[in-house]
């Protein structure tokens, strides 16, 4: 799990070119939406096809997202339930 | 004192209709162009679409030149302007511009060929092509401007005849389905999986389309359909993806228009609105126009007929709108059943009648733009 | 007859330099594009991490921008400077990147973020954001710059009330070639607003 935060926390800054944020900004609770990490809708998007592209999972219904992507550590309990690859 | 710019002639070509009569009867009987596709070149899923058969476009096309090498998407353009370009039996001088209006163009070319070979794909050869092909004298003007680029057209064509470039603009738009689009819509989770429902309740996104449509701009009043009496084209300034929770540029380009045509809002008699059916779009419509007290004015999208057809779409709707005030209709809103926006608007819900004398034309799109332009019937 | 317009000010971006009215502002040795637009966007120190989710075409039209408008001190203060770009690729070097994701059908992932960047007029937006621009704005491709068709239509525009300013011209990106002009138009100034002098910016 702690292996998976920080492949996330890499995956998201390179994905979504987040250029001056470092990994050790990043806290597993920060809220990765608004005031935290700053992403907005189209960032969403992005992390869905993440999910579908690294993880082998697909997102039935966008709206699941915004529980999923609430912080590294909601993502990273999600991945690690639900991965088929 | 500005001079007067008028349409004259109109013609468009959809998946029920080659013609604007064709297509006002098919309207009438209440058919779409929507229809479930299987087809795996452009989505693994099946999906809804509005889609222009190839057998009968290549048929109406063979009929008209026996010209070869034109892309699927030029054809359809051709088609569109070329009944036009005749009946106005105009001298294409220096004084004719020639406007092409699209989002992506030819874009199919980008998977059909090599990345070293992707000259149709650029916008203004692809205009060139079509100018070519009815020897125009004037460099073609291609507007891009995502999903109001139809409508725009309209503006821009009366703007450079208001500033005395051009006598007569004709203007063509046209989008069609592609693996591209469909795939980008999809990626955005856009795509309803019904075919859409503008303004309701259960909507739950766009269902594509493809179309040409053609109008001639002109400053001869001689044969007029519409006066084009104000625009107005103003962003959001908010995001480039998703529009304005307050409507704000929508607020704005309508407002623009109003004071130029100098008429209040309640003259407005008719709103041939966007109405793309995602969640947003038509919230941010209702709002917007709420806020210029239009709530009570009838208003259509007609996307449930035709889907979106993104760069067409705006001058699609503009055809079938002048033509269903010229024949004094109100055409229904397809798909719409129950209002599921969070402002009052009044959906035309079946076919009706009405002499309207403004009408409105409105449009939405990617990278916070917005545009409206406003019509009179003269007689 | 129309009242007569100005240019105010000018910007070009090109071969790894950026000249403001003539003047060189910023040059960097033989470089990438993705290089040369971070080392100005740090040299003149913007704070703006949104750019670097921006696509190379609106990367160009955002730093020219910059150069050219004030910031808006005050959220309240309208300013009503209407954006009329245009350029020959359109957003092609954008449509064939995320037409490459989508041709390998076993690695079938199409980007929402490289999709929204397929318009050409995101830039426009881009802009519009950064600066309030709640005004006109509209992107044109023409084979090569239009200078007649620019100056027209800047000039309706203005005349008909449509905006206080114009902020003009060309932004082209295709595959490392890049070449932006941009100037703004208004009522006032000393450089007058004619197809020659476009010309002559343009070279």
């Amino acid at each position: 799990m702690e292996a998976l935060k920080q492949e996330l926390k890499s995956k998201i800054i390179e994905v979504l070119n987040l250029e001056d944020i470092n990994i050790e900004d990043v806290n597993d609770d920060d809220p990765l939406f608004g005031d935290g990490l700053g992403l907005d809708s189209i960032d969403a998007l992005e992390l869905i096809v993440m999910l579908d592209k690294d993880y082998g999972i697909k997102l039935v219904d966008p709206k699941e997202g915004k529980d999923i992507f609430q912080s590294i550590e909601t993502m990273g309990a999600y991945i690690t339930a639900n991965r088929t690859k | 004192m500005t001079k007067e710019v008028f349409i004259t002639q109109t013609n468009c070509i959809t998946p029920i209709g080659f013609d604007v009569a064709t297509n006002m009867k098919n309207i009438d009987g209440g058919v779409s162009g929507i229809q479930l596709h299987q087809n795996t070149g452009l989505m693994k899923e099946s999906f809804y679409a509005s889609q222009i058969d190839d057998e009968n476009l290549n048929t109406a096309f063979a009929k008209v030149t026996a010209a070869t090498g034109f892309s699927r998407l030029e054809k359809m353009m051709i088609l569109a302007l070329d009944p036009i370009i005749k009946k106005a039996n105009l001298v294409l001088d220096d004084r004719t511009a020639f406007v092409l209006s699209t989002t992506k163009g030819n874009i199919t070319a980008l998977q059909n060929s090599a990345i070293e070979d992707n000259t149709n794909a650029y916008l203004h050869q692809f205009a060139q092509n079509i100018a070519d092909y009815f020897k125009f004298k004037t460099e073609p003007i291609v507007i891009s401007n995502a999903c109001v680029s139809g409508v725009l057209a309209i503006s821009v064509a009366k703007r450079l005849i208001e500033s005395g470039m051009y006598d007569d603009v004709f203007i063509v738009a046209g989008d069609e389905i592609s693996e591209f689009v469909l795939s980008g819509f999809n990626s955005f989770q856009a795509m309803s999986n019904l075919p859409c429902k503008p303004y309701s309740k259960n909507r739950t996104g766009v269902t594509l389309g493809e179309a040409a449509a053609a109008v001639l701009v002109s400053s001869n009043k001689e044969g007029v359909k519409v006066k084009i009496i104000g625009d107005g084209s103003i962003n959001d300034a908010n995001h480039i993806s998703g529009p304005s929770r307050t409507g704000e540029g929508l607020f704005r380009s309508i407002k623009s228009a109003l004071i130029e045509a100098n008429i209040e809002a309640a003259a407005i008699d008719y709103i041939s609105a966007h109405g793309t059916a995602t969640p947003f779009n038509d919230e941010m419509e209702a709002i917007a126009f709420n806020r210029l007290q239009l709530e009570k004015a009838p208003v259509n999208s007609l996307k449930g007929y035709y889907g979106h057809t993104l760069g067409a779409s705006g001058l699609l709707e503009t055809v079938i709108g002048i033509q269903s005030v010229l024949e004094n209709k109100l055409l229904a809103t397809m798909g719409f059943d129950e209002l599921g926006v969070s402002q009052d608007i009044n959906v035309i819900k079946e076919n009706g009648t009405k002499n309207s004398r403004y009408f409105l034309k409105t449009a939405s799109g990617f990278g916070g733009c917005n545009t409206a332009v406003l019509f009179e019937k003269i007689n | 007859m129309a009242n007569k317009t100005y240019i105010q000010s000018f910007c070009t971006i090109e071969e790894n330099q950026i000249k403001v009215n003539g003047k060189i502002l910023f040059e960097k040795e033989q470089s990438l594009f993705s290089d040369f637009s971070k080392s100005v966007y740090q040299h003149f120190n913007i704070d703006y991490p949104k750019f670097f989710k921006m696509d190379n075409l609106s990367k160009l039209a955002f730093l020219a921008t910059e150069l050219l408008l004030e910031k808006t001190e005050n959220e309240e203060q309208e300013n009503n400077t209407a954006l009329v770009f245009s350029n020959k690729s359109s957003s092609l070097d954008t449509d064939t990147k995320y037409q490459s994701s989508i041709t390998d059908k076993g690695s079938y992932y199409p980007s929402p973020a490289v999709f929204v960047y397929t318009l050409p007029n995101i830039c426009l937006g881009e802009i519009s954001i950064r600066h309030q621009l709640k005004s006109e704005n509209s992107f044109f491709v023409f084979a090569q710059f239009n200078p007649l068709f620019m100056m027209n239509y800047a000039n309706i525009l203005l005349e008909k009330n449509k905006a206080t300013s114009v902020l003009c011209g060309w932004v082209e990106y295709f595959d490392e070639e890049y070449k932006t002009l941009l100037y703004l138009v208004g009522a006032e100034g000393e450089l007058e607003h004619s197809e020659e002098s476009i010309k002559k910016l343009y070279k």
